[in-house]
């Protein structure tokens, strides 16, 4: 890069107002969403521009078509659509709840006895380490999966966000225009690879490495499969960073530099602070991912039901023990109930984490 | 304040050190991103030819082609966007149209939002209770048609809210001015304004469909079909399936290598070929906007 101070004039490059279109949506699943909420009470405060601007606040477009008498004019087919397109929304919102209720139904018989075997109670089921469900005298303890399921989320994590945050860093505030114009897209299209096919690379490139190079018994462990993660996790990260640090109005960067601050000072000091909430939202839906990831550790992480004392022990989390065992059981049988039951826990654990990133990023929007 | 106890060369190498660090580390992902691209396409090219892509697997798979693989995952990923363009399209015209601004509106939105987060395997879970078991259409591709569908249902409509907020509120006053009624303002004026942005979206629902493993694995797929499935209610393969198949229980696990990256090579050309149209169509459209 150039020796010179930056100019402003540099970072003074016309880009558009927010992520158009669907853009983030392949890798973002949806964090659009969380953004929109947020945006209502703030539209008023931007200066509307003559061209190209959005439209300018909700509260006029809302007037304008309370101001029609809509009522006298609704038609048949008005009303038929009207509630054709509510039942569209009430289900794709109610699917959550019938999740949760599928979820819970086939799972709660294994709280009681059945058939002569006792109920499993809830305190062993979540705090037993023993996961032995094909046993005669049958163990159902889920903390070791959800213990290989936390430990390969936050060392995947602990991979991913620097380098993810990094990237996004050299997107929004070093890359020229062009650069990122070509970049970034292509990071977006490496976040929908399949992760079957990283599994496999997992198998076939990282595991043979990791065992030579370490001297290992296996190279299907707990490092393998975060590092695969990571690979998985830090597009998201990068594209949704980069949003996040590009959202930060020109102006504030500006007087930053005008205070003689260099470029980095600018993205330390005053971009990345004023980013923060879009920035952990990033960092957190990229960790949703790597926690809801099936493939990727069912073919890589080992599969022992172990709470891991290493980075090379071998492990078993909850999405890849549901895929593992769920085509070997008996419907409705105790084993079947306990692998609901799992599914439980992981819709709550990546529900909390979603309610997190909404939370901060609504939280720090608000501050700002 | 913080700045005062650095000289200007200092605060100079500081910055360029730093700025050295983050290119370094931008290089280096996106080296690693390339080499793996390169590693597949070269690991998979060879094992493709034209019998490899139009026959069925012979001798338990170590021989042959993929066809009912690659057959599988398009009805699979074409049908479930007939559930989900459908569904999708009409909750975010509910959303964007319809709803008044309120709490019911963003629980619905955090709902939908929410699900997109939910693990891919829970929608599997789901599908094996819902469809497969309760509704008894058994393991069939109906089912994971129907689970992908519900999977891919929050990406569409999150997309498709975002297009059609980006159409400007002058073109409903305009339609509504000249005596439109609601449906008729979407129908004709606002529908075919953001109709190309909500199909982005939905292409890469679509990409992403076709990616999937484990909700197939657990409602649909099978590990070996002697035939094209000719009914909804037959099991049928997929190709990411196949590929795991292969790697983990396959009877040549080494022997197949080719196989499987040429699966592999297959699926990203079919994942990153839909991706890539979505990326270029969005591009275009950006071009071509009036507004």
């Amino acid at each position: 890069m150039s020796e010179k101070e930056p100019k402003i004039s540099q970072d003074n490059r016309d880009r558009p107002e927010e992520p158009t279109l669907a853009s983030v949506v392949s890798v973002t699943d949806g964090a659009s969403l969380f953004e929109e909420v947020d945006e209502k009470p703030k539209a008023p405060l931007k200066v509307p521009s003559l061209e190209g601007a959005p439209a300018p606040a909700e509260s006029y477009e809302e007037a304008s078509l309370r101001a029609i008498p809509l009522k006298p004019r609704l038609s048949k087919a008005e009303h038929g659509s009207r509630f054709f397109f509510l039942l569209c929304a009430i289900l794709a919102m109610g699917q959550m709840l019938l999740i949760m209720v599928f979820l819970f139904t086939e799972s709660v018989g294994l709280l009681f006895s059945q058939g002569g075997s006792p109920g499993v109670s809830l305190g062993s089921f979540l705090f037993g380490r023993d996961w032995y469900p094909t046993y005669p005298d049958a163990s159902f303890g889920a903390l070791a999966l959800i213990g290989g399921s936390l430990a390969v989320t936050v060392v995947s994590t602990a991979i991913a966000a620097p380098l993810g945050l990094g990237l996004a860093m050299f997107l929004s505030c070093i890359a020229g225009r062009r650069t990122r114009e070509w970049v970034k897209p292509a990071v977006e299209l490496l976040a929908s690879v399949p992760s079957v096919v990283l599994g496999l690379v997992g198998m076939v490139v990282i595991a043979p490495f990791l065992q030579q190079t370490l001297n290992l018994p296996t190279g299907l462990n707990l490092l393998n499969a975060s590092l695969i993660l990571a690979i998985m996790a830090t597009p998201t990260i990068a594209s949704l960073g980069e949003d996040a640090l590009s959202a930060v109005p020109q102006d504030v960067k500006d007087a930053s530099y005008a205070l003689g601050a260099t470029r980095w000072e600018t993205i330390w000091r005053v971009t990345t602070p004023a980013a923060l909430g879009g920035l952990s939202t990033a960092v957190i839906l990229g960790l949703g991912r790597s926690l809801g990831e099936t493939m990727v550790v069912l073919m890589v992480a080992g599969g022992a039901a172990q709470i891991p004392n290493s980075l090379f022990d071998s492990v078993r989390p909850l999405t890849s023990t549901l895929a593992a065992e769920m085509g070997e059981t008996a419907i409705g049988s105790r084993h079947y109930q306990a692998l609901f039951a799992l599914g439980v826990i992981l819709f709550f654990m990546t529900l909390a984490f979603n309610l997190l990133a909404w939370y901060l990023s609504r939280r720090w929007r608000t501050r700002r | 304040m913080f700045l005062l106890g650095y000289s200007k060369e200092a605060r100079k190498r500081r910055d360029q050190l730093a700025t050295g660090v983050i290119v370094a580390l931008a290089g280096f992902i996106l080296l690693v991103l390339a080499s793996l691209l390169i590693y597949i396409c070269v690991q998979g090219i060879s094992a493709i030819n034209w019998e490899f892509l139009s026959q069925f697997p012979r001798e338990s798979m170590t021989k042959g082609g993929i066809l009912p693989a690659i057959v599988g995952t398009l009805y699979l990923a074409l049908g479930s966007m007939v559930i989900s363009i459908p569904l999708g399209f009409g909750a975010a015209i509910y959303l964007s149209e319809y709803a008044k601004q309120g709490p019911l509106v963003s629980v619905i939105r955090l709902g939908v939002a929410n699900l997109a987060g939910v693990p891919s395997v829970v929608f599997g879970l789901f599908g094996l209770s819902l469809f497969v078991t309760t509704f008894g259409f058994g393991r069939s591709l109906l089912s994971g048609c129907l689970t992908l569908g519900l999977l891919t249902l929050p990406t569409v409509t999150a997309a498709a809210e975002e297009a059609l907020r980006q159409t400007p509120g002058s073109f409903r006053e305009a339609a509504l001015a000249l005596g439109a009624n609601r449906f008729q303002a979407i129908r004709q004026v606002i529908l075919p304004a953001a109709l190309p942005g909500m199909l982005t979206g939905a292409i890469l629902a679509l990409g992403r469909a076709a990616g999937e493993t484990a909700p197939i694995s657990l409602t649909s797929a099978t590990a070996y079909s002697p035939s094209l499935p000719d009914s909804p209610f037959n099991e049928a393969m997929a190709l990411t399936t196949h590929i795991y198949n292969l790697a983990t229980n396959g009877a040549n696990i080494a022997g197949t290598r080719p196989q499987q990256f040429g699966t592999s090579l297959v699926l990203m050309a079919i994942v990153l070929g839909l991706s890539l149209a979505a990326v270029i169509l969005r591009a275009r459209l950006r071009r071509s906007r009036k507004w």
